[in-house]
């Protein structure tokens, strides 16, 4: 999906005209900034590096390998949440169920947990659980023509109602392997470590990034993206694939639960409110057309990596409030709209 | 006697009034005496009333998204801006010597109506003016602005004793409560304007086709900057009612989900999210729908906050049966009958 089209644009000089290298290398520079599918991308890119920079010179301590790795640690779930997040988005819907879905599987795990079911079956039925309901989503959608906005409105009222329905307060988890999963860290020398979710969400991200670009699957998803009428010409399986997008949404926002439950080490009904939009900001920001045909996974995890980096500085600063991370990722996100904007209105 | 059957079922009110009425009967059969109203000290009390009075934030907030929706926008900031709106006034009235009084009230709803205002046309500027998709315009403002609140707060519960604005969330005027007569007047003004002038049909062009609205003469743009305006401004309302009621704001509590709520009601009242027809009195019973649901679920001794549940049940019958699948089914499960109706004659004649 890297590839791209060279076109002759009018006005712009010739590719092959002789003699003047520097001003091909800016034209390209241009070109790659400028275009949609790998302008916002590289811009968040820059961003989250000048925003790292910015608080190493500010804060000591700083700029350490584990304030970097921690960015993933405590993003983990988030970084899944995003993974799925883009599928949807890639192919034009959106999913504002994943917050409700992640503090459902929470409360699942924590109040079966709690009567002695081993992790072994809990986490599996989680996931089963969590596919279901983005099946039941996607054929809400794809079948009944509902809106993806209307159908995951209801599904987020279902399972935010059922976290209600398992119990009104926080259970907390004892059990050994989450705790053990909770507190084993993964040394990687000099001091630095990460905790098996960091592992399980990079897993999920490779997994992502092979089947948005090498699968058929993926190619699908992109070409529902781009113009569902013209897939469906193409003899592209598009409902299946629509249906698919939101059980992989469904699958990702049970195992954010699953790794949100390793994090706390307990399920809260009220966990997670407002993850949803923390999820389409990453996946916005991290480069990924709203309408749907242009994105990458990667941008995605960049997305979340510069949410967490804000979080970090604010957290670092100590006087600003946690307030001013809502407003940042307002503002950043706006930004992000109107340089997308900008972008697409340029190449059409 | 067929064919007024047939008009009154395919109406477009028709489903949900027969829900808002399923629900009362539900009410009258476990409560007896759920329709009965009672005056006290001059005051209406009873479960309608309750109803009413609670109901009244999300219906203001309904028709203003409404309008929204008719142009096929939609507006997820309500919540953020109704939490904004209370913070503002109860800072004001903190931050003033004598809140008690009827003029310092008067400031601070001010104020906070005008901000309100003032973040709509913020979001009707971006809709109309950038082009930014209205889901996603909206947003950002949804996103930001809890936290705006928080930062007028100072991230604290602020609690205000004043009696003139606590009379807007619980106090009665002629025997009725100030929220639904404040909801009463917004609904009547709105449906006035769209109904009794072009306003509502130049809001349908737009949201039937803007461009072709805007070359046929209408201006699609003020257009938008107008129901986006009044729609943050009856959020704003809605969050002064609010916050009157608990006489405290909370930046993080108060109108959440509101804005699903308002949607639901609008969907619920069978106006299309796609854009293009409205209708207003469907949005009512829509909300009066959503609040009798809370108030059986509640009396009937279900945790309340257990109603998510039934309002996804709602949700999801609701959208399942406006749907064109279901439609066509329906269609053709009419047209098997009358076929066999008329085979049927056929044979009986032969």
């Amino acid at each position: 999906m890297t590839a791209t089209i060279d076109r002759p644009r009018a006005g712009a000089p010739l590719p092959t005209k002789p003699g003047r290298p520097p001003r091909r290398l800016v034209d390209r520079l241009r070109d790659v900034l400028t275009s949609p599918k790998s302008g916002p991308v590289l811009v968040t890119a820059v961003l989250f590096v000048a925003v790292f920079i910015v608080g190493g010179v500010r804060y000591n301590g700083f700029f350490s390998g584990q304030v970097l790795l921690n960015l993933f640690v405590d993003n983990s779930y988030l970084i899944v949440l995003a993974v799925g997040m883009t599928f949807v988005i890639l192919t034009g819907g959106i999913d504002l169920s994943v917050g409700a879905v992640v503090a459902l599987s929470t409360m699942i795990a924590a109040s079966l947990l709690q009567t002695g079911w081993s992790p072994g079956v809990v986490i599996p039925l989680i996931l089963v659980l969590t596919c279901v309901l983005g099946l039941l989503v996607g054929l809400m959608i794809h079948v009944f023509k509902v809106q993806p906005f209307i159908a995951t409105l209801a599904a987020m009222f279902l399972a935010r109602g059922l976290c209600y329905v398992i119990s009104k307060d926080s259970i907390s988890i004892t059990e050994p392997t989450f705790v053990a999963l909770a507190v084993t860290r993964i040394p990687l020398g000099g001091g630095l470590s990460i905790t098996p979710s960091v592992v399980i969400a990079l897993a999920v991200v490779i997994v992502a990034v092979w089947v948005l670009g090498f699968t058929r699957f993926g190619r699908t998803v992109y070409a529902i993206g781009g113009s569902e009428q013209s897939g469906m010409l193409m003899g592209l399986p598009v409902a299946r694939t629509k249906v698919i997008v939101y059980v992989v949404s469904g699958f990702c926002s049970g195992l954010a639960g699953v790794l949100f439950s390793f994090y706390t080490l307990s399920g809260y009904p009220l966990t997670a409110v407002g993850t949803e939009l923390d999820a389409i900001a990453a996946v916005v920001i991290g480069g990924t057309l709203l309408t749907g045909g242009y994105g990458f996974v990667l941008g995605s995890v960049l997305g979340v990596l510069v949410l967490g980096v804000i979080q970090t500085i604010i957290t670092f600063e100590g006087t600003l409030s946690s307030w001013w991370t809502k407003i940042f990722i307002g503002a950043l996100l706006l930004v992000f709209i109107i340089l997308q904007k900008v972008l697409t209105a340029r190449r059409r | 006697m067929n064919a007024l059957l047939l008009r009154t079922v395919s109406s477009r009110l028709f489903w949900p009034v027969v829900m808002l009425l399923v629900l009362v009967l539900i009410n009258v059969i476990a409560f007896p005496d759920f329709l009965t109203v009672t005056v006290k000290d001059g005051h209406l009390f009873g479960s309608i009333v309750d109803i009413l009075r609670n109901g009244a934030p999300t219906l203001i907030i309904a028709v203003g998204m409404t309008l929204v929706i008719a142009t096929r926008g939609i507006d997820l900031s309500v919540g953020a801006v109704a939490a904004i709106s209370g913070a503002v006034a109860c800072s004001i009235l903190l931050g003033s010597s004598d809140p008690g009084n009827p003029a310092t009230v008067a400031v601070a709803v001010i104020v906070a109506l005008v901000i309100s205002l003032v973040l709509g046309v913020w979001n009707g500027f971006l809709v109309s003016v950038i082009g930014i998709q209205p889901i996603i315009a909206t947003l950002i403002l949804m996103t930001a602005g809890r936290g705006v609140a928080m930062l007028i707060t100072e991230g604290q519960i602020l609690t205000v004793d004043s009696a003139p604005f606590k009379e807007l969330g619980s106090g009665f005027w002629f025997g009725i409560p100030v929220a639904v007569v404040i909801g009463a007047v917004i609904f009547a003004v709105a449906a006035l304007l769209t109904r009794r002038t072009a306003l509502g049909m130049l809001i349908e062009s737009v949201g039937i086709n803007p461009e072709a609205s805007r070359q046929a003469g209408v201006r699609a743009r003020v257009l938008l900057f107008t129901v986006y305006a009044f729609c943050a401004l009856s959020a704003g309302i809605a969050g002064l009612i609010l916050t009157a009621n608990q006489t405290a704001a909370d930046a993080n509590n108060t109108g959440l989900f509101i804005e699903l709520d308002a949607i639901l009601a609008v969907v619920i009242g069978g106006t299309s999210l796609a854009g293009g027809r409205y209708s207003l009195a469907g949005t009512l019973v829509g909300a009066l729908v959503i609040q009798t649901l809370v108030t059986t679920v509640y009396t009937v001794g279900i945790p309340p906050i257990v109603t998510m549940v039934f309002k996804a049940a709602v949700v999801t019958a609701v959208c399942l049966l406006q749907s064109p699948t279901t439609n066509a089914a329906f269609a053709q499960l009419r047209q098997r009958l009358a076929a066999r109706t008329a085979r049927v004659k056929e044979a009986a004649a032969s």
